[in-house]
């Protein structure tokens, strides 16, 4: 059996800036498990500009990119394995992994990062009634098709779900010929930046019908229709706002899911809520030396923020493997979402193994404006950050310092809540 | 000339074949999809049914008993997934109770085995995620689950093998009587045969009215159903189905052979025999339906809804034999459930008849068993990796979900009557079929298949005919 | 006098920009929150521009096709224009990112590059 110290499964922007990380940390022996035939991940279909802003202070594409972080792994001679597949992880860290060259293998890990990204919901998961026929993709598939194997899905496009996903493949299909006819979405809001919203959708007269969903998928073969209609405040279609629209393809943008199979597999506890790995500050998992970043543990909306967070998980496990903090003896501290805080990530944190900054993210469950996120330790507030709109399409994040932390006296709870305007006036 | 002309590749028109063809024959089978299983045999509950719900004296009632028992044998000989998990029939009012001891007896007195009436505690130790609120059911250890898509095309492979032939996309438009022999109309081209099975799952109707005076009328009965991913597989382990009461037969709540759960099915007579879409009012009442049964059902985990068609004859009968007035044409109509738990009996008793009719002799050299396509999943680390040592492709994951590899998606377009579509694809092997519902694999399979059929990616289909899956090449 | 009105895409507040335009020149921007409203609606009004991403056929790679922008942004009604050009044009392996692929597309002076290396086969 083959033995690494690190092994890290998936070779997307995840998996890439762990890698590095843990190497510029001092992990030698470090193996990068990629599935398919390239590094990079879904970057490499994601050939539309806007990443790396926070990054690298310019605008690239999703190639690009994903590029710059290949080229860094190169350069620091990491091995990588491409179409190669993880079929199961134990939780003592025996990897058993399949591929063409090399058939079915086993390799021993000291210490695993979990990088393996996230999924799209399909059609199934929203239970949208109608016929199944050729035409209905999820974006990213049709991403793929038109981006990487160079083919149109579709001529005339209906798509749901104003994610950015979908919005960006409304402005690419329609660059390629084809005609959209209307971006559908639930919510009262889209889930996108507003930038996509003007210049994929704006730029080209392509409607956006907010509180909207699909009712009826018609045609047998190939796909005829879809049926609008307009939902009410819970989300259920209205009777007799149905609207007809004949189209070939329809292209569904309704949300990613973790793909955490293998880490179920090998015990690691799953949030119910970001259907990823409960992690501590140091994005170690509930088995010890398993470490999660990016869209495994949470869904991010900036690839920025994966990468940031990966050299986290990077780091973390280069401390494990080099035998630093391994034993978490200490006080743990609960991070506790409450108040329109959908979750945080870490949950908990473990003041002896935490570094100096710690960036905590979440996401909040609804649209707020002109309001503030609130930090109380134990009861007490220690920090409000007033911001004129959050929305559960924007990851928020906020910072912990150790030092601060240390002066609290037994700390057990840190509680991050959303407060309007008028709860603050009250207060003040 | 052939000797039998079968119209309908589901799996009664393939169980026949198969039956035919262990004598010296001239067996052809008629499709009008691209694929066998295509119609009713493709979405269905995937039960086999002990044989307690079909009227008393009926030859549903005997058939149904009849296949359940030749299934375990069949399914070893044939190679398909088949699994005896049992079946329950919950009662949840004290009320219902009457019904669910008329259910016991009819069942003994259809000649089910072990049939036993449980009591609350015990159907809760059995089934822990049965609602609290169960007075009793009905446990039939016999009942069981299969693979529909598999048995199918065992069926139809071992009839190929023994040299039956199959002709799909061949939509059959009239049936007339020459002399001595029937002519089949059909899209591509005519043929003749002494004799005809009508198989034709709701068009039964429409193929024995050309030849017969008596009339027979189909309804196609809708069922809708939602399948879960296997996460959810094991919430129960039984087949749980409820006693018919006041608000109609309910639905079942059951693994399926291959570990997902599945519940379903509504029931919705209607006008279209095409008309296989899903309606939010059934999804709805479906899943409703079932959470008066079992509790805790994991509504976030369903991957797909799908809808079948039952051939529903007025009778509520099988219709097995010859057609009056119309000889050597044989029914097998209104096929509804239990059909695909009596299909193999039907089979037997439909050759039998043909056999006399033609006064057919047994082959010597009949292939009775038939090997299904290799599954690595069940295979040995070591074994598996001297497979892929031999066979690289074996190492090659295309479906993710389901963990495919593109080895078995190339056996599954090679084999006799062979896949030629994603779906097709899809049954053989299951890519495409789990969480992401084909999401990543798509792409990759429809590369496999232009390969192998050395066809254009533009000419690969969902589901044969116009279910093309791209409009063109970008610029 | 004429009244534009834009979403702004700084943020996703997504404020309702009014701009008023007395021939050619800005009266005012109103409805900004941040002075990068202000910023984006003169930007807007006078001179939109985008950097256009799309893919080139290739030749003799391990890849079918090629992603490729142009390097800077070029001016919004040229969108078009710039896509036609791309129609048709294929690619020779081997492709290093930021190769030149195209000059000057449709005229702007600006040329298409591309975004990832491609192989030859």
């Amino acid at each position: 059996m083959k033995a690494y110290d690190l092994v890290i499964i998936g070779g997307g922007p995840a998996g890439l800036a762990a890698a590095a990380a843990a190497r510029e940390n001092g992990i030698e022996s470090i193996l990068i498990l990629e599935r398919d035939r390239e590094l990079g991940g879904i970057l490499n279909q994601c050939i539309h500009n806007g990443f790396g802003l926070h990054t690298f202070q310019e605008e690239l594409t999703g190639p690009e990119y994903a590029g710059r972080f290949i080229a860094m792994v190169e350069e620091l001679g990491i091995e990588y394995r491409l179409h190669t597949m993880v079929i199961d992880i134990s939780p003592d860290k025996k990897v058993i992994a399949m591929s063409r060259e090399e058939g079915l293998f086993e390799i021993q890990a000291k210490a695993v990062i979990l990088a393996m990204g996230c999924r799209e919901r399909s059609r199934g998961a929203l239970n949208i009634p109608g016929y199944r026929p050729a035409g209905v993709y999820s974006a990213g598939t049709a991403q793929r098709l038109v981006n990487m194997e160079g083919y149109m899905p579709g001529k005339e496009v209906v798509i749901l779900g104003s994610g950015d996903i979908g919005l960006i493949m409304a402005r690419r299909m329609t660059l390629e010929g084809a005609k959209v006819k209307a971006v559908a979405e639930l919510m009262p809001y889209s889930g996108g930046l507003k930038r996509n919203i003007v210049q994929c959708l704006d730029d080209f007269g392509i409607p956006l019908k907010l509180s909207h969903t699909v009712v009826d998928i018609d045609g047998r073969e190939r796909l005829k229709g879809v049926t609008l209609a307009k939902v009410d405040e819970k989300g259920k279609p209205m009777p007799g706002t149905e609207e007809y629209y004949s189209c070939d393809s329809l292209l569904l943008s309704v949300g990613l899911i973790p793909e955490n199979e293998l880490s179920r597999g090998m015990g690691v506890e799953i949030s119910q809520i970001t259907s990823g790995p409960v992690v501590n500050e140091s994005l170690e998992t509930s088995i010890e030396g398993v470490f999660a970043c990016g869209n495994v543990l949470h869904v991010h909306d900036l690839v920025d923020f994966v990468s940031e967070e990966a050299k986290a998980a990077g780091r973390s496990a280069a401390s494990y493997i080099k035998g630093i903090n391994k034993v978490s003896d200490g006080r743990v501290i609960r991070l506790v979402p409450e108040g329109g805080v959908r979750y945080i990530v870490p949950s908990s944190i473990c003041l002896e193994r935490m570094e100096n900054k710690l960036t905590v993210r979440f996401r909040v469950g609804a649209v707020y404006k002109k309001a503030a996120i609130a930090v109380y330790y134990d009861g007490k507030l220690a920090a409000r950050k007033k911001r004129l709109i959050m929305a559960p399409g924007e990851m928020e994040e906020i910072c912990l310092e150790k030092e601060r932390l240390l002066k609290e006296e037994n700390l057990k709870n840190i509680v991050i809540c959303i407060e309007e305007e008028k709860a603050q006036e009250g207060m003040g | 000339m052939f000797d039998v002309i079968i119209i309908g590749a589901g799996v009664v028109g393939c169980a026949v074949a198969r039956e035919l063809s262990r004598y010296n024959a001239k067996v052809l089978v008629v499709e009008k999809c691209e694929d066998v299983c295509c119609g009713t045999s493709k979405a269905n509950s995937a039960i086999i049914h002990a044989g307690y719900d079909a009227p008393r004296d009926s030859l549903m009632a005997e058939l149904n008993v009849r296949g359940n028992e030749m299934m375990e044998e069949l399914s070893k000989e044939l190679d398909f997934p088949f699994k005896r998990n049992g079946s329950l029939v919950v009662c949840l009012e004290e009320e219902d109770r009457p019904a669910l001891k008329e259910l016991y007896e009819r069942g003994v007195y259809n000649g089910v085995k072990g049939l036993r009436i449980l009591s609350r505690k015990e159907l809760l130790e059995l089934e822990p995620n049965i609602q609290e609120n169960a007075v009793g059911a009905l446990y039939a250890p016999s009942g069981g689950i299969v693979c529909p898509f598999h048995m199918t095309i065992a069926l139809a492979e071992n009839a190929a093998q023994n040299g039956a032939e199959f002709r799909f996309n061949t939509m059959v438009k009239k049936i007339t009587r020459e002399e001595e022999a029937w002519r089949l109309e059909t899209e591509s081209g005519s043929f003749l045969s002494r004799c005809i099975v009508n198989a034709a799952g709701v068009y039964a109707d429409t193929f024995h009215n050309m030849v017969s005076s008596q009339k027979i009328h189909i309804t196609p009965r809708k069922g809708e159903y939602c399948l879960f991913d296997k996460t959810a597989g094991s919430h129960v382990t039984r087949t749980v189905f409820q006693v018919p009461g006041k608000y109609g037969k309910g639905v079942l709540v059951t693994p399926t052979v291959h570990g997902n759960l599945l519940v379903g099915p509504t029931a919705t007579d209607i006008e279209n025999r095409e008309g296989t879409n899903t309606t939010q009012e059934g999804i709805s009442q479906l899943l409703a339906k079932a959470q008066t049964t079992v509790k805790e059902l994991p509504l976030r985990q369903v991957i797909t809804s799908f809808a079948g068609l039952r051939a529903h004859e007025e009778g509520h009968e099988f219709i097995i034999g010859e057609a009056s007035g119309a000889k050597n044409f044989f029914d097998t109509a209104g096929i509804e459930s239990p059909g695909l738990s009596s299909a193999p009996a039907i089979g037997v008793m439909a050759a039998g008849m043909i056999r006399d009719a033609l006064d057919l002799k047994e082959k010597e050299n009949f292939i009775a068993e038939r090997k299904g396509l290799l599954n690595p999943a069940a295979l040995s680390l070591e074994e598996r990796r001297a497979l892929i040592r031999e066979k690289p492709e074996y190492g090659n994951i295309i479906c993710r979900c389901e963990m495919i590899s593109e080895g078995e998606i190339i056996e599954a377009v090679r084999r006799p009557l062979g896949a030629r579509s994603l779906d097709g694809v899809k049954r053989r092997t299951r890519a495409g079929m789990g969480r992401c519902q084909s999401g990543f694999c798509c792409p990759k399979t429809m590369e496999i298949l232009a390969r192998e059929l050395s066809a254009d990616m533009l000419d690969i289909t969902k589901s044969g005919g116009a279910a093309r899956l791209l409009v063109s090449s970008v610029k | 006098m004429e009244k534009r009105e834009l979403i702004c895409i700084g943020c996703p507040l997504g404020c309702m920009l009014t701009v008023e335009i007395e021939e050619k020149t800005i009266l005012s921007v109103s409805g900004n929150t941040c002075v990068r409203g202000d910023r984006y609606a003169r930007k807007e009004v006078t001179n939109p521009t985008r950097i256009v991403t799309s893919t080139l056929r290739v030749n003799g790679g391990d890849r079918p096709v090629v992603p490729v922008k142009t390097r800077e942004d070029i001016p919004k009604e040229k969108i078009f224009e710039c896509m036609e050009a791309l129609q048709g044009v294929c690619v020779k392996a081997p492709v290093k990112t930021g190769d030149v692929l195209i000059e000057n597309i449709a005229g702007t002076g600006v040329d298409i590059i591309a975004t990832k290396d491609v192989a030859a086969a």
